[in-house]
């Protein structure tokens, strides 16, 4: 690995300070991304910050009208071990228990994994289909922007050089709604998705009808995918077999996958159409339990 | 490259040692401290074999640096029963003959003692997801899951 040197700010302008000091930066959060990317020479840098010392990284809040704040570098272990956010957030947990293994997640973040941007970012798709904002900050302020605007490319993000991803916020969800979040992977636990599937069902007051959904994907286009056509045919119809088919049929038309070691192109399309209607069943049994 | 002074409390004692900010935890456990007991797999966090605990959490020490241990406690394997008295899953490693050639065994004691320290009575399902990142190309697995049970159900409720 080549030498950098090692920086631990306790504050955020500690860190705006040595983001714009003219060196070349990367940042430590859980390091399971990016100490790999170091060591195999895919990365460089002159100086790694670690965010974990400065306290808005690392911190979480639920605020009275149910709105998380997750500091980025905040490990995933500590996310989903919170009872009360498992149980409001069922699909946020889908996403955290699966990133890597248990090592992983004692370190990894949300906030890590969203900068990365793989494609195949578990975290990504879920954050979607909860309709999640990211606050980024500079010596400039902070902006806010949906996450689904983040990915510009496979390990590319809209973050600019003096810039930081602060936070996740995952707003209130609606009434009447349910999330789910999965992925196809040919083992059990621990792989990076062949494709992967998050949504969000909202129904009118009666259960009877699709105010909206949010579906979003990942592992088959260049960046996660938000699938805005699976709304379009679905809104105001019965959630039905036949209703979700619908926007399976959106998700594979949209979809603009590769062929590589972990699936082909037309496996993918086929994942993306399954992968669909299942996170809206399994988004629907979610909201009707809870009513 | 200049080194670095840490701190730090590794199996129960306060240890102080130098390092480059690109030395990993593995790293710094094996070269400068003589602690090869936690074994290099992948060195990409796939495997496993590295397995320890920081601040009570299971970590991949060759995706921790080490430099970020200043101010942390440690364990490692060396810091978990001694031969004198094996730790209980050490005894029910060796009884359900959980091992062969061993490289990966380190690293499923630390995991599965952060297990049964988090949930002194899980399921085997859960020690399957649990351990699902420690990789073994000798056993197969049944035999570790059932070595973890086992000292599950022989274990006092804290070790």
């Amino acid at each position: 690995m080549e030498a950098f040197d090692y920086l631990a700010p306790h504050s955020l302008l500690e860190a705006y300070a040595a983001l714009g000091n003219g060196r070349r930066s990367l940042m430590l959060a859980g390091g399971t991304d990016v100490i790999v990317q170091l060591r195999e020479d895919r990365r460089h840098c002159d100086q790694l910050i670690d965010l974990k010392h400065i306290p808005e990284m690392m911190s979480m809040k639920l605020t009275p009208e149910g709105r998380l704040e997750i500091g980025a570098a905040k490990p995933l272990a500590e996310i989903y071990e919170d009872g009360e956010i498992a149980r409001r957030f069922p699909a946020l947990i889908d996403s955290a228990t699966i990133i890597g293994g248990t090592a992983i997640q004692s370190r990894a973040s949300f906030g890590g994994n969203l900068c990365n941007a793989s494609p195949a970012a578990d975290s990504a798709p879920a954050l979607m289909a909860l309709a999640a904002r990211l606050v980024i900050g500079s010596s400039r302020g902070t902006r806010e922007m949906p996450v689904e605007e983040f990915f510009l490319g496979p390990g590319r993000n809209a973050l600019q050089p003096d810039e930081l991803l602060l936070q996740v916020i995952v707003p209130a969800q609606p009434a009447h709604s349910g999330a789910f979040y999965h992925r196809f992977i040919p083992r059990n636990e621990m792989d990076i998705a062949v494709a992967s599937a998050g949504a969000r069902i909202t129904l009118d007051a009666a259960g009877e009808r699709i105010e909206s959904v949010r579906v979003a994907l990942g592992a088959v286009a260049a960046t996660p995918l938000m699938v805005a056509g699976a709304n379009t045919a679905v809104v105001g119809k019965p959630p039905t077999a036949e209703t979700f088919a619908l926007a399976g049929q959106a998700a594979a038309e949209l979809a603009t996958p590769i062929t590589d070691m972990r699936g082909s192109i037309a496996q993918r399309k086929h994942l993306a159409s399954v992968l669909t209607v299942r996170a809206l069943e399994g988004a629907l049994l979610r909201l009707r339990e809870n009513h | 490259m200049a080194r670095t002074q840490v701190q730090s409390r590794i199996n129960g004692v306060d240890t102080d040692f130098l390092c480059e900010p690109r030395q990993s935890v593995l790293e710094v456990l094996r070269d400068e401290l003589g602690l090869t007991g936690s074994k290099e797999g992948c060195n990409n966090g796939n495997c496993g074999a590295c397995s320890v605990l920081l601040n009570g959490r299971v970590v991949n020490s060759c995706c921790v640096l080490g430099v970020e241990l200043e101010g942390a406690e440690l364990t490692t394997i060396e810091g978990i029963g001694n031969p004198d008295k094996l730790h209980p899953l050490q005894q029910a490693f060796l009884e359900e003959a959980a091992l062969q050639c061993g490289i990966c065994t380190p690293g499923f004691i630390v995991s599965a003692k952060a297990l049964l320290d988090a949930e002194p009575h899980p399921d085997e399902h859960r020690v399957r997801f649990w351990l699902a990142g420690n990789l073994c190309r000798c056993t197969g697995y049944d035999k570790i899951v059932r070595a973890v049970l086992k000292a599950a159900d022989q274990m006092p409720e804290k070790v």
